[in-house]
């Protein structure tokens, strides 16, 4: 990148700006995470987190979870996509970033209006009789058929299996969009040169697509899963408050009645490492100036 | 084994309804240095394409080694091709680049070493097998594409404007490479370029195209000496053509007088093209030309002057070593063989 | 030799749209149902948005929501645009470094981005007495903007030819009028999609505004406060009117993007 000598005195403004508001409150997270309320230093805050081990196992695992379906349902979709007009993707790609800007909030209510226990799908499943079925077949099987519960509903809201959903519903398009663009920019002649070379057409996925694919793999999996990790409105939606993630905790420190900033600071903290792993896997994989351009 | 070893007959090529290649009868003798030559949308590419197999024809058929091919897809045929950008991989360094083809065919390692290294010192390049291609300017990458074709022992090696983005010197030097190159390693080359000087120097055979049809096919010399039309004439060197009539054989008029040819074979007093190369003129005192006329204009070129001549019915392009000034009369002069005769296209 | 996509690769994409879209129909289409009812459809109305109208709540939120996201938009694009010339023109090294911080806010996640301005501003509205307010969410809203104003101008800054603004300069322009007049039009079209993205992503945020707006409150965070109660179909109301009017921005943005390109490929 050459000089267009308008030199670099424009950017000092913002060069302040990001460091009042950027790196000094970061800064604050890591000067509370190791203080107490009286100011002194302290490494309590990380040995209280011990209680809070099923918590992060819990999000870390959710968030795994979520990820790994993402990947499993948006690498193929977005190998398709790929193959269509451009005109198709461009399109595809509008209506598959649409949902994304409709508030959080409320994609993430509609799904508990459909999961809901009295809720669309339960009901559908009782229209067609599903229920029924389940509970002709039941009584049948069951050794006391005095005994036998029938079932009324799926229980699907308030459970972690909802709450994976709603990760992998909202955070989906974060999967598809960097893979895809990635795919499309695979230069055509590379693939015709892996054809020339002798290879089949699943020869050409497996040793030429699928490795330059792996960047876009990389930064889908980073995009999908920090905000996973670090949701807070998820579970208290779609899990009911029962299965309470990372996010929840922190928010509990700053918002909530447990109000303990140090505690929500040191918390931060190991998410913030967790994140920076990310990036760093990302930084070494594409090109530094480009990855971050997914939106 | 037949003299053909690529054999194109009557091949069509439709896209979305525009006619690319239109009636192509083309063949390829086995070790031959063959060159598609045309301006930019004559199909030469498209050709290049169906012989590798990435593209099918609408109609006609290909045949290899006297077999049809049209349903053999690209890593069936024992062909390998030099893409215009090279396409190599950026997720392999340059010995598993050289090596894919290898890896797909299942050759053991230890043979595999040995073609990848016999390739990298083939294209002067010895110790670089463990680089990465970004690393590699326009002439390494160059050689490692051909490399990584050649090493799969290909019957036929195709290379769609491999010279195109490397700059004048370095293109002069591969061309001297590319033919060494096919000498050595003794199989058919066919190539597709744009530039008539490049198709000159290297071909056995050049093919000149335009508008999805095969203008002419013949030898470097053939076609620069004998076009058989205005546009072959036109774009392979340049050249004056006007119009004249052939009387009989080796007697042609134009520009209101007449001189003796080489051609034959023309029917009486029938309308004709001539043309002429600006470097066969000789130039003359007024008084000892066949043809006499003002000087326009001159340009230095190098090694010689450009000057246009004006007579009274066509301004000439000459070549001469010797200068003239503007505005002086000359006169030029022209031998039976420095006369070309074309039907009229 | 581009294999098309069978019926699977179709049927899957289908499936996709289906998953994405199911449930904001389904929000769509109970803002019209006449009971509070979400799952049974007891008949059309339009009383939802009637009642959204008048709830001052939801409309002071609305308000406030527009106002800083414009705002934050403005701001961020002015100083983006300045900091992304100045960040073009770095060496190399401190360009990269720049990046790095400019990645932070992006890459990171929003509760730690809002839970750090949280803790930045009251440490500093002790210091200073001052209370969060919208001063704050302001300020958050732009810091959180500024890196994505960023990242759309310096692809055109590369794009342009380095000569441009000494030619400018030779031709009698002073600094300004270089930028004004020669620099800024032609990095226009990524000024321009910066503001947009600024300004949606800015309506958009719940996370960092629910730490940083104190007792004001954005439109996400009263329909954060809704979902906490029992629920009522104003909020299928809002979506439905969100919805409508980001699938237009979106297809504004899209068609402008089409032109361009067309435009583009005339030129060439």
């Amino acid at each position: 990148m050459k000089k267009n000598k308008l030199g670099v005195l424009p950017a000092v403004p913002y060069i302040v700006w990001m460091a009042i508001f950027v790196v000094v409150p970061l800064i604050l997270v890591v000067f509370y995470a190791f203080t107490n309320e009286a100011g002194g230093f302290t490494l309590a805050n990380f040995s209280q987190m011990g209680s809070y081990t099923k918590v992060f196992a819990r999000s870390f695992s959710l968030s795994a979870v979520a990820t790994a379906i993402c990947l499993l349902i948006g690498y193929p979709i977005a190998y398709v996509l790929s193959k269509e007009t451009p005109m198709f993707q461009r399109v595809a790609m509008m209506l598959i970033m649409l949902p994304m800007w409709i508030n959080f909030l409320l994609r993430t209510y509609a799904w508990m209006s459909i999961l809901e226990n009295t809720g669309l799908l339960n009901t559908l499943f009782d229209k067609i009789g599903l229920f029924d079925l389940i509970n002709w077949i039941g009584l049948h099987l069951a050794s006391d058929p005095g005994k036998y519960v029938p079932i009324e509903h799926f229980n699907m809201i308030n459970t972690q299996g909802a709450v994976v959903l709603g990760m992998v519903y909202n955070y989906l398009p974060f999967m598809i969009m960097p893979i895809h663009s990635v795919i499309v920019k695979i230069d055509r002649s590379m693939l015709e040169a892996a054809r020339d070379l002798g290879a089949d057409s699943k020869t050409t996925f497996r040793k030429v697509i699928f490795p330059l694919s792996l960047p876009g793999v990389l930064s889908g999996v980073t995009m999908v899963f920090v905000p996973s990790v670090s949701t807070f409105i998820l579970s208290r939606l779609l899990g009911g408050g029962t299965t309470m993630l990372l996010g929840d905790l922190i928010e509990m420190q700053f918002m909530g009645g447990a109000y303990n900033p140090h505690l929500g600071s040191a918390i931060s903290l190991i998410m913030m490492l967790v994140v920076m792993v990310c990036m760093s896997i990302m930084n070494h994989f594409g090109d530094g100036e480009d990855t971050a351009v997914m939106l | 084994m037949s003299e053909k070893l690529i054999n194109l007959e009557n091949i069509h090529k439709d896209y979305g309804g525009k006619t690319v290649l239109d009636n192509l009868n083309l063949y390829v003798r086995d070790k031959e240095f063959v060159t598609l030559l045309g301006p930019s949308g004559c199909g030469k590419t498209t050709t290049l394409r169906i012989i590798g197999g990435f593209e099918t024809p609408s109609a006609g058929v290909v045949y290899f080694d006297g077999k049809n091919i049209n349903d053999v897809p690209p890593n069936k045929r024992p062909i390998n091709t030099v893409f215009q950008n090279y396409a190599l991989f950026n997720h392999l360094n340059v010995y598993d680049n050289i090596a894919f083809g290898l890896r797909i065919q299942k050759v053991r390692e230890s043979e595999i070493k040995d073609r990848v290294n016999r390739m990298l010192k083939l294209v002067s390049l010895p110790d670089y097998g463990q680089r990465s291609i970004d690393r590699l300017s326009g002439g390494e990458k160059q050689r490692i594409a051909i490399a990584r074709a050649l090493v799969n022992h290909p019957r036929v090696l195709l290379l769609d404007e491999p010279l195109a983005a490397l700059d004048l010197k370095l293109r002069k030097e591969m061309q001297r490479e590319l033919k060494a190159i096919q000498q050595q390693v003794g199989i058919t080359f066919v190539f597709v370029t744009h530039d008539q000087e490049e198709a000159l120097t290297m071909s056995d055979t050049i093919v000149v195209m335009n508008k999805g049809r095969i203008q002419q096919i013949g030898t470097p010399v053939d076609i620069y000496n004998e076009p058989k039309n205005a546009f072959v004439a036109n774009f392979i060197g340049e050249s004056n053509i006007v119009p004249g009539v052939m009387h009989r054989d080796k007697l042609v008029s134009f520009c209101g007088r007449t001189f003796d040819c080489l051609d034959g074979g023309f029917a009486p007093d029938e309308p004709v093209d001539v043309v002429v190369r600006p470097e066969d003129f000789e130039m003359v005192p007024p008084e000892e030309g066949q043809l006499t006329g003002t000087v326009r204009s001159l340009l230095f070129m190098g090694v010689h002057y450009e000057i246009m001549v004006e007579t009274e019915q066509f301004t000439w392009t000459v070549h001469s070593i010797n200068r003239a000034d503007v505005g002086d009369r000359v006169g030029l002069y022209l031998t039976p063989d420095d006369i070309h005769i074309m039907h009229r296209s | 030799m581009k294999p098309k996509n069978g019926k699977g690769g179709r049927l899957l994409t289908f499936l996709l749209f289906f998953f994405l879209y199911a449930p904001i129909l389904v929000l769509i289409v109970f803002s019209f149902n006449s009971t509070k009812s979400r799952t049974v459809w007891t008949g059309f109305t339009f009383d939802w948005y009637v009642k959204l109208f008048n709830n001052d709540a939801i409309l002071s939120a609305l308000y406030t929501t527009l106002l800083v996201s414009v705002l934050a938009a403005v701001l961020a694009t002015v100083a983006g645009t300045f900091a992304a010339v100045g960040i073009f023109n770095m060496k190399r090294r401190n360009r990269e470094l720049m990046l790095q911080v400019n990645n932070i806010p992006v890459v990171n996640a929003d509760i730690i981005t809002g839970v750090s301005l949280c803790i930045l501003f009251v440490f500093l509205g002790k210091m200073l007495g001052f209370e969060l307010g919208f001063g704050t969410l302001l300020i958050a809203h732009v810091t959180f903007n500024i890196p994505y104003v960023i990242l759309s101008v310096l692809p055109k800054l590369r794009q342009l030819d380095n000569n441009l603004f000494e030619a400018a300069q030779d031709l009698g322009c002073s600094w300004m009028q270089a930028f004004f007049k020669v620099i800024l039009p032609e990095i226009w079209p990524g000024v321009t999609s910066g503001l947009l993205m600024a300004f949606t992503l800015s309506i958009d945020d719940f996370v960092i505004s629910y730490f940083t707006a104190g007792s004001v409150e954005t439109l996400s965070m009263r329909i954060y406060a809704m979902t906490k109660k029992r629920i009522s179909p104003e909020i299928n109301a809002i979506s439905t009117i969100l919805f409508l009017t980001i699938l237009l921005l979106l297809v504004v943005i899209n068609v402008r993007e089409v032109r361009q390109e067309k435009k583009a490929a005339g030129k060439n």
